[in-house]
């Protein structure tokens, strides 16, 4: 079994040559049981729009899947949101923001060098490097998750930015899929002519290879985005401080205040905090569909 | 993941060795040494030893691992994340072949509009997932809530302790069916289709096509697709831990492998015993995953 990474002119002329064949007759069932399967996606974004334009009574009182009759509190809600305890949503958002760029655009920059090395140059303890890898993205993330919190506690990082972001820094299989598009996307000639031309091998890296790796590179980043931004089990442990929460702790942390009897109900806030908390990354993943739907196509194995 | 050694792609000219390789594979190296092996080995470490009050750290050897073995609550956590692997895994990954196999049939309208409506709910994090699910089954203010209202009856409680998992079942398959269609919709593209039109040629239909040709090419997707869902299944942690206050009597704090390992660290105190439980799982995890990959591979 080889498993050949198409690069991105294959990809591209295979996807011309599915265009060329001849249409097929359309089917009303085969639509009708996949748009069954749609609905099924659908309904639950849907009630989370229709709800974010509730206030907390009208969440107890109207029917869950249409609006509350003369009441539209949407953008009441996103003021709330945005204002409540000192407008700490927004602390979260930087907070997340913050280990998205930095833990996830790390990883994405770490893993393209060393899966352009591991594909590029041959040196002492590669096998080693690639068996020891390769045998980690089995190992399942939440079993590390308390031995580091345990070493990054004696280290004084917990409760830092550092205790999310560099844990965040390693994705195995973002490596292995540089390394498979290195290998493709970069011929070996052009980096041997760049040597003879003089040039350095990160000036070679830089100019010529990265933009070979592009395809690759935004999947790995959209991929790592997307870890970074839903992680809830890492910070869950790693931080006590609401001021580094992130999003997801922080929404969660509302849930909870709002299930707990005597603190304040906030289920509203809840509600549009889950809407505006998911439509970036909504959004990023409909302006890039191009992107990640090629560079998927390019990572998926084939016989 | 362990499938992969075999996809070496192709040797690369022979090149100089030397120590160049290193300026780029070194940063990586550094960080995942802090994060992946320097923890590995410190768990390992921790699991041979026992922390008490008095006493303080004193090597155990396996005695950790003995007690385990004989732990009723690790071993229900484990019965259950492995029924909810036998049954979740296969209902999402069949859905998800269905919709890609459908989607890549050219056969619907709007196909475009199903394959990102249908991968949508994968941008969506776990939290808000199960925070959104949580109050649809709730009966305050959820649907399950309006419906008993409006038609004046008593929908069982999705919350209740003997549904409660196949209601998490069914945020992880609204979470992840669409991510694994892609997958498989990616892999099913890349077929050439003149084969199917010799095969239809020949006289062959819709079924034995996609049993014969489609299916079998895409096997590679099929294995790391499963291979995924059983290391995420055996994770199980935020949609229990979410919805634990709202079903408490359902969700047990030794309703999953983790959530155990967890109040073990963070409620008991038992760093020793929870490492413990975290390195049988991911031995559990590796040997399953090393399992479905060398099934998957032998038969093509």
């Amino acid at each position: 079994m080889t498993t050949a990474l198409r690069s991105p002119a294959r990809t591209k002329a295979m996807a011309s040559s599915v265009r060329k064949s001849p249409r097929r007759k359309k089917s009303l069932t085969l639509t009708i049981l996949t748009a069954l399967m749609a609905l099924y996606t659908l309904v639950p974004l849907a009630w989370l729009v229709i709800n974010s334009t509730k206030t907390q009574d009208g969440l107890f009182t109207s029917f869950g899947l249409w609006f509350d009759d003369g009441h539209f509190a949407l953008f009441d809600n996103i003021k709330q949101t945005l204002t409540y305890d000192d407008g700490i949503f927004l602390r979260w958002l930087g907070n997340t923001l913050l280990y998205v760029v930095v833990g996830a655009g790390g990883a994405t920059f770490l893993a393209a060098l060393a899966g352009y090395g591991l594909a590029k140059f041959d040196f002492p303890g590669r096998k080693g490097v690639f068996a020891t890898v390769i045998g980690a993205v089995a190992v399942p993330g939440t079993a590390l998750a308390v031995p580091q919190f345990l070493m990054f506690a004696k280290l004084g990082l917990t409760d830092t930015p550092w205790a999310v972001i560099i844990p965040s820094l390693v994705t195995p299989f973002g490596l292995y899929l540089m390394w498979t598009f290195s290998a493709q996307a970069v011929p070996d000639d052009i980096l041997e002519a760049a040597r003879v031309d003089g040039a350095g091998e990160f000036r070679t890296f830089f100019r010529i290879s990265v933009p070979l790796l592009a395809p690759g590179i935004v999947t790995v980043l959209l991929f790592s985005i997307v870890a970074t931004w839903n992680n809830y089990f890492l910070p869950l442990i790693m931080l006590k401080d609401p001021d580094w929460y992130p999003l997801t702790i922080g929404l969660n942390a509302w849930n909870a205040q709002s299930a707990t009897a005597g603190g304040q109900a906030v289920f509203n806030l809840v509600v549009t905090g889950s809407l505006l908390t998911i439509l970036p990354l909504l959004a990023a993943f409909l302006l890039l569909q191009r992107y990640w739907q090629s560079g998927l196509a390019a990572g998926s194995v084939k016989e | 993941m362990a499938s992969i050694p075999a996809a070496a792609p192709p040797a690369a000219r022979r090149r100089r060795r030397s120590w160049k390789g290193w300026q780029f594979v070194g940063p990586f190296m550094v960080v995942f040494a802090l994060v992946f092996l320097a923890p590995i080995a410190y768990s390992i470490y921790l699991s041979l030893f026992r922390n008490r009050l008095i006493g303080g750290n004193s090597f155990v050897g396996l005695e950790n691992y003995q007690r385990a073995l004989q732990d009723s609550q690790f071993w229900s956590a484990f019965g259950r994340v492995a029924l909810f692997l036998v049954v979740q895994v296969p209902i999402m990954l069949f859905l998800a072949l269905l919709v890609a196999l459908a989607i890549d049939s050219g056969r619907l309208y709007g196909r475009s509009f199903f394959r990102v409506t249908i991968f949508l709910p994968y941008a969506v994090p776990a939290v808000v997932a199960t925070l959104l699910w949580g109050f649809m089954y709730g009966a305050r203010f959820g649907l399950i809530g309006n419906i008993n209202d409006a038609l004046h009856v008593t929908l069982p409680d999705p919350l209740s302790p003997h549904l409660v998992l196949a209601s998490i079942g069914n945020i992880v398959t609204w979470e992840f069916v669409g991510y694994n269609m892609l997958i498989f919709y990616s892999a099913l593209r890349t077929v050439p289709h003149t084969l199917y039109e010799s095969a239809e040629i020949d006289g062959a239909g819709q079924f034995r096509i996609i049993r014969a040709i489609k299916l079998p090419a895409i096997r590679g997707a099929l294995v790391i697709a499963t291979i995924f869902s059983v290391i995420g299944s055996f994770q199980l942690f935020t949609e229990p831990a979410i919805l634990k206050p709202l079903a408490p009597n359902a969700i047990t704090t030794f309703f999953t492998p983790n959530l155990y390992a967890y109040a073990l660290s963070f409620s008991g105190q038992q760093y020793n015993y929870a490492a413990t439980v975290a390195i049988i799982m991911g031995v559990i995890v590796m040997v399953i995953a090393y399992v479905v990959q060398l099934r998957g591979t032998r038969e093509s």
